[in-house]
């Protein structure tokens, strides 16, 4: 399991400039990155190399921001991968809130979920090996 | 009577005004106490002249005795309460005997009289029916002068054009930014007000001016007419005449000042002031000097339509913070209450005011506070769809809720402009 940062922006212009210089003005790279749009605001979803320091940095210029434990999933860049481990999680009942994605040199593909039941979710993607125990940095 | 020489009319306020005065201090418990605080007793007011004596009643008068401390009559003899929606959760009551009715009734009638309507008209109302009085004051004084009503109450807007069209509907009933957004509505569906039979227009429940009158009329093609009321003093009440030079009040059962809402004291003839009325004939809930909180200017000159009864002139504005959304009342301290329950928002908030596409838009930005949990997907959509129900049952009227980070909005040193009206009237 690794940390996700998620903060409320509202829909205007300038608002994701303002959180990602709040980022680069400590030096803070980003891994992941995702919005779910709604309307007049919306979510980033974020994992990051410095994690501490990101919720800091974001708290204190004022945005509305939450630290949580999201599962990642380490498969090889190829086809097929996302849809057997949601099959795994579907075939038990398990609810994906959302889901993001990344390749990277060092970590092959990493896929990020938010589910609904945690514990259960962890022991099935064990089961399948893909379960992505590392860090992010 | 509504030709009756202004003398004659003089001595009916007398006459009423004394049995009224004795009637509040006698069945009244709220006007007991008044008068002994003031150590006032009806033997003091003898005529019009005694008038500045009496004191004011206010909206917080009306909350602090919720819900029947405002009574001269048993409940017995109330045959219907109407309320509006109360600046803390509580509504504003009003109840009214067999007679509050019909005098009421009979007030509207002149009034729809007096704007050429008849017993042949087919009359609209558009205003809501239920609690809020618009719907059935319409309706009952409609059905009074023998014409007909067609009780469609708010919205649908297609289905109002339809049945203007088929039933050829001669008369409506509505606010007035609503009759500027049926007459697009209609061109939207390719037909025009100007196909139907439609004729007048009585318009209210909202400030308007005499711009929007001339939109109206030149959209439309139909002769427009302002009309007042309150819901304390029971619901619409007042219209212009064929003159359209101000409402006539009747005088018979209502006694108008205007007064300096800073002071207290009546401004002189033809100068703006806040409406204070005294209900002369009705006896569930007289009030006495009711502050309207309506901005306008009184007219005493006899009117050229012939009719000697008093005008008062295109409501203004307001003495207070009330706003008028889509035809509802909406006090500020309304929103904030409901803002402050609940514990994801913060203290800061917005209320923006727009008109678009004619109709009125409430938009109230709020900051959130730390409080707030985004981790989970939807938390800040239900927070906000939280907000929004919880806004539109205490107002009674929907408002779009923005939610913004924390320290966004505007500070303020001193007192807090938090409304922002950019509506043209």
């Amino acid at each position: 399991m690794i940390r996700q940062i998620s903060v409320f922006v509202e829909n205007k212009p300038g608002r994701l400039a303002s959180v990602t210089g709040v980022l680069f003005e400590k030096g803070i790279n980003l891994r992941a990155f995702m919005i779910a749009d709604a309307g007049d605001f919306g979510i980033i979803r974020m994992v990051v190399d410095k994690t501490d320091e990101a919720y800091k940095a974001l708290k204190e210029a004022g945005f509305t921001v939450a630290i949580n434990e999201v599962l990642a999933v380490e498969v090889e860049d190829k086809p097929g991968e996302l849809y057997r481990i949601a099959k795994a999680l579907g075939d038990e009942g398990i609810n994906i809130d959302y889901v993001y994605a990344f390749t990277s040199e060092k970590h092959k593909a990493l896929i990020i979920f938010r589910v609904d039941n945690l514990e259960r979710a962890v022991k099935i993607l064990e089961r399948i090996g893909v379960l992505f125990k590392g860090r992010i940095d | 009577m509504e030709r009756m020489p202004v003398e004659d009319l003089k001595e009916i306020q007398e006459k009423k005004l004394r049995a009224l005065v004795n009637n509040v201090y006698n069945y009244s418990p709220f006007y007991k106490r008044k008068f002994k605080e003031l150590g006032l007793h009806p033997s003091d007011i003898r005529g019009l002249k005694d008038l500045p004596k009496l004191p004011f009643t206010k909206k917080q008068d009306l909350r602090d005795n919720y819900p029947f401390g405002m009574f001269a009559v048993p409940i017995s003899q109330i045959v219907r309460f109407h309320a509006s929606s109360g600046t803390t959760g509580k509504p504003t009551l009003v109840g009214y005997t067999e007679n509050d009715i019909r005098m009421w009734v009979e007030s509207l009638c002149r009034g729809l009289v007096s704007c050429g309507v008849t017993h042949e008209d087919i009359v609209q109302i558009a205003y809501g029916y239920g609690l809020f009085t618009g719907g059935l004051g319409f309706h009952y004084a409609v059905e009074k002068i023998g014409a007909t009503a067609l009780p469609i109450s708010t919205g649908n807007t297609a289905r109002q054009i339809e049945l203007m069209k088929d039933l050829g509907v001669t008369v409506i009933a509505c606010t007035p930014s609503y009759m500027l957004y049926m007459a697009e509505y209609a061109e939207k569906m390719g037909t025009s007000i100007r196909e139907t039979s439609l004729r007048i227009g009585i318009f209210g429940a909202e400030p308007w001016s005499e711009e929007t009158r001339k939109r109206i009329e030149e959209k439309t093609g139909i002769t427009a007419y302002d009309v007042y009321g309150t819901s304390e003093l029971s619901g619409p009440l007042f219209t212009e005449c064929t003159e359209r030079n101000g409402l006539h009040i009747w005088a018979d059962h209502f006694l108008v000042e205007v007064i300096d809402p800073k002071t207290g004291e009546n401004v002189g003839e033809g100068e703006k002031g806040e409406l204070v009325v005294t209900t002369l004939s009705k006896e569930a809930m007289p009030l006495i000097r009711w502050r309207t909180g309506d901005i306008t200017i009184l007219e005493t000159e006899k009117c050229n339509c012939g009719r000697t009864h008093p005008r008062i002139m295109r409501i203004l504005g307001r003495s207070d913070d009330m706003l008028i959304v889509r035809g509802v009342n909406v006090f500020p301290s309304q929103i904030e209450h409901v803002l402050m329950q609940i514990p994801e928002l913060g203290e800061h908030y917005m209320i923006i005011l727009d008109r678009i596409e004619n109709l009125d838009v409430m938009t109230i930005q709020v900051e959130l506070n730390q409080k707030v949990s985004i981790e989970k997907p939807g938390e800040i959509l239900n927070l906000k769809r939280k907000v929004e129900e919880r806004l539109k049952s205490v107002l009674g009227v929907h408002a779009n809720v923005e939610l913004v980070n924390p320290g966004t909005l505007q500070r303020f040193e001193g007192k807090a402009k938090r409304i922002i009206d950019r509506r043209k009237i």
